[in-house]
Formats: structure tokens, sequence, C-alpha cells
């Protein structure tokens, strides 16, 4: 239980320092939107800091640094199929849906014209 | 016969955790993939569309939101941490400061709504206002829903604390888990809908 306690204690300078480093981001992020970058880079850099801060809320404020296997085996579920919803718009992109079929005609109709 | 529910404070000798935490990250994962099927529309959506509008929403109103989040995160962990250490005056002091920099994120999103509301900008004028309120309105909802929780926590359900203050406080770290999640999911709709 001492000991427990020990490292709650050592983890609250931590906490105070991730909201620090995330405050900074943030500001960060709404000074580089200020610049106006082309688009395609613009969000490849808001999505780079946001995926950073959002790492660090989930290992540090919600533990998942020193987790349980469990909680780590329904994660990897979880990230598997949130990649395949990230992945179904690609879909309307490069699928047939919709696309009419054109079917040759067969040989026979050919020749008996 | 006892009927207690059991390992609420123990954790069990399989998984090496108590059912409520396991509990909540499953409900975490379900959250996850709602949020995901919402952020795979927008992309739809916004791949689809011929043109995206820029500058529409006020991006110091949503990076004060910003810092009202992050800030109420790191007093929401402060609050478990507090009981972690018996600290139960400080615990109380960190979920009163969550919930109120909670209200104040919705009195500021409150704000923001009215003044698109003023200027006839409804969900129904353009594809980007439609799943602006979509999303932040179904983020708005699980706010409303922390606060609740977590003012049952500062009013009733403060008394398990002298009955059984292991389960109250993996209550607590139960909520805090949940609270940090609702954050992230705003790390997120900050710059795909306020910067983008």
């Amino acid at each position: 239980m001492h000991s427990d306690q020990e490292s709650i204690r050592k983890s609250i300078k931590t906490y105070w320092m991730v909201g620090a480093a995330l405050f900074v981001f943030t500001g960060i992020t709404v000074a580089v939107n200020q610049v106006h970058l082309a688009v395609p880079l613009a969000i490849t850099v808001a999505l780079i800091i946001a995926t950073m801060k959002g790492s660090m809320v989930a290992s540090i404020f919600m533990h998942l640094s020193h987790e349980k296997k469990w909680i780590y085996g329904a994660l990897i579920l979880t990230v598997i199929g949130f990649i395949i919803l990230m992945a179904v718009p690609s879909l309307t992109i490069n699928d047939g849906i919709g696309t009419p079929i054109r079917v040759a005609a067969p040989a026979s109709e050919h020749a008996g014209h | 016969m006892s009927m207690d529910i059991p390992y609420i404070v123990d954790e069990r000798p399989d998984t090496g955790l108590t059912n409520g935490k396991l509990g909540i990250w499953l409900f975490l994962a379900s959250e996850v993939m709602l949020f995901g099927a919402l952020f795979s529309t927008y992309i739809i959506l916004r791949m689809g569309a011929p043109e995206w509008p820029h500058g529409e929403l006020n991006v110091w109103l949503g990076m004060a939101n910003t810092f009202i989040l992050i800030g109420s995160s790191v007093t929401m962990v402060m609050a478990w941490a507090s009981l972690k250490l018996g600290e139960w005056g400080k615990h109380r002091v960190y979920l009163a400061l969550t919930v109120l920099l909670s209200v104040a994120f919705l009195v500021n999103k409150y704000f923001e709504y009215s003044h698109h509301w003023a200027l006839g900008e409804l969900p129904s004028k353009s594809t980007f206002l439609a799943i602006y309120f979509t999303l932040t309105g179904l983020h708005g909802i699980h706010i409303l829903g922390g606060i609740v929780v977590m003012l049952y926590f500062l009013g009733p359900g403060a008394k398990m604390y002298k009955t059984n203050p292991g389960q109250f406080t993996n209550r607590i770290e139960y909520t805090g888990l949940y609270w940090h999640f609702v954050d992230l999911v705003w790390i997120f709709l900050f710059p795909v809908l306020y910067l983008l």
C-alpha cells in the first residue's frame, strides 16, 4: 500500500506535466493553422499533433502505458475495426458499385446478322 | 447465501482486472466504433463535396474549449489520485472543478450554437453544418452524461466512500477513463472541424 502511494505521488507530477504539454501542443496546432499551409500539408500536421496529444491522454491519463493484457487484447480488436472504418471511404472511390456492366453480345447473335 | 457481485474491488485471478474495469474498456471500445463511423462519414462527405467551407467556425472558441477539456482531464485524474492517497477533501475539490470545467465547455458550446442559429446556419443548410452539428452534438451529449455521473459522485453516490472506499475509488477511476475518452475525441474533433 505504501509503495502504491509512493508511485501515485510520483505520477501526480507527470499528470501536471502532460497537462501542460497538451496545452502547448494545442497552441502549436492553432499557430500552424495561422500560417495557412497547403491543405494536404495542413491536414497532415494537424493530425500528427492530434495523434501525439491523443497518445499522451491514453497512455498517461488512461494508464494504457501499463495495463493488463486483456485490455490490450480488446483494444487491438478495436483498432482493427477502426482501421476498417477509416478504409471505407476509399471503397466509395475505388469500387464499381453503381457502374453499368456491359456484357458482350453472344457470338451466335453476330453470326445471324 | 451472499449475492454480492464478485470482483468489484479485488481483481479476478484470470484477467487480473476488476469486472468494472474490463466493462468500461469494452464500453469505450464500442464508443470508438461509434465515433469512428462518424469520422468515416465525415471523410466520405468531404471527399464527395465539390468545395468545403473554411473559416465557418470560431477557432478561438474551439481552442478555448480544448483548453477547458484538457484542464478537466487533469483535474479528473487528480480527483482519482487524491482518493488513492486518502485525501478526501482534495478529491472533492478536484471533482467539483471537473464539473465546473465541463459546464464551462457546454456554456461555450451553447454560445457557438446560438450564434449559428441566429445566422440561420442550421444542419439542413449545408453538408458541413450537418456533420458539424452531428459530431459536436453527440460529443456534447457525452459531456452531459459525464456531468450527471460526476454530480452523482459529488452528491448521493459519495456515501459509498464510508462503507466501501475501494469500490468508490474504482468507480471514480472508471468515470475518469470515460472522461479522458471524451477529451480524446475532442482532441481530434477540434482540428478536423475548426482548422482543416
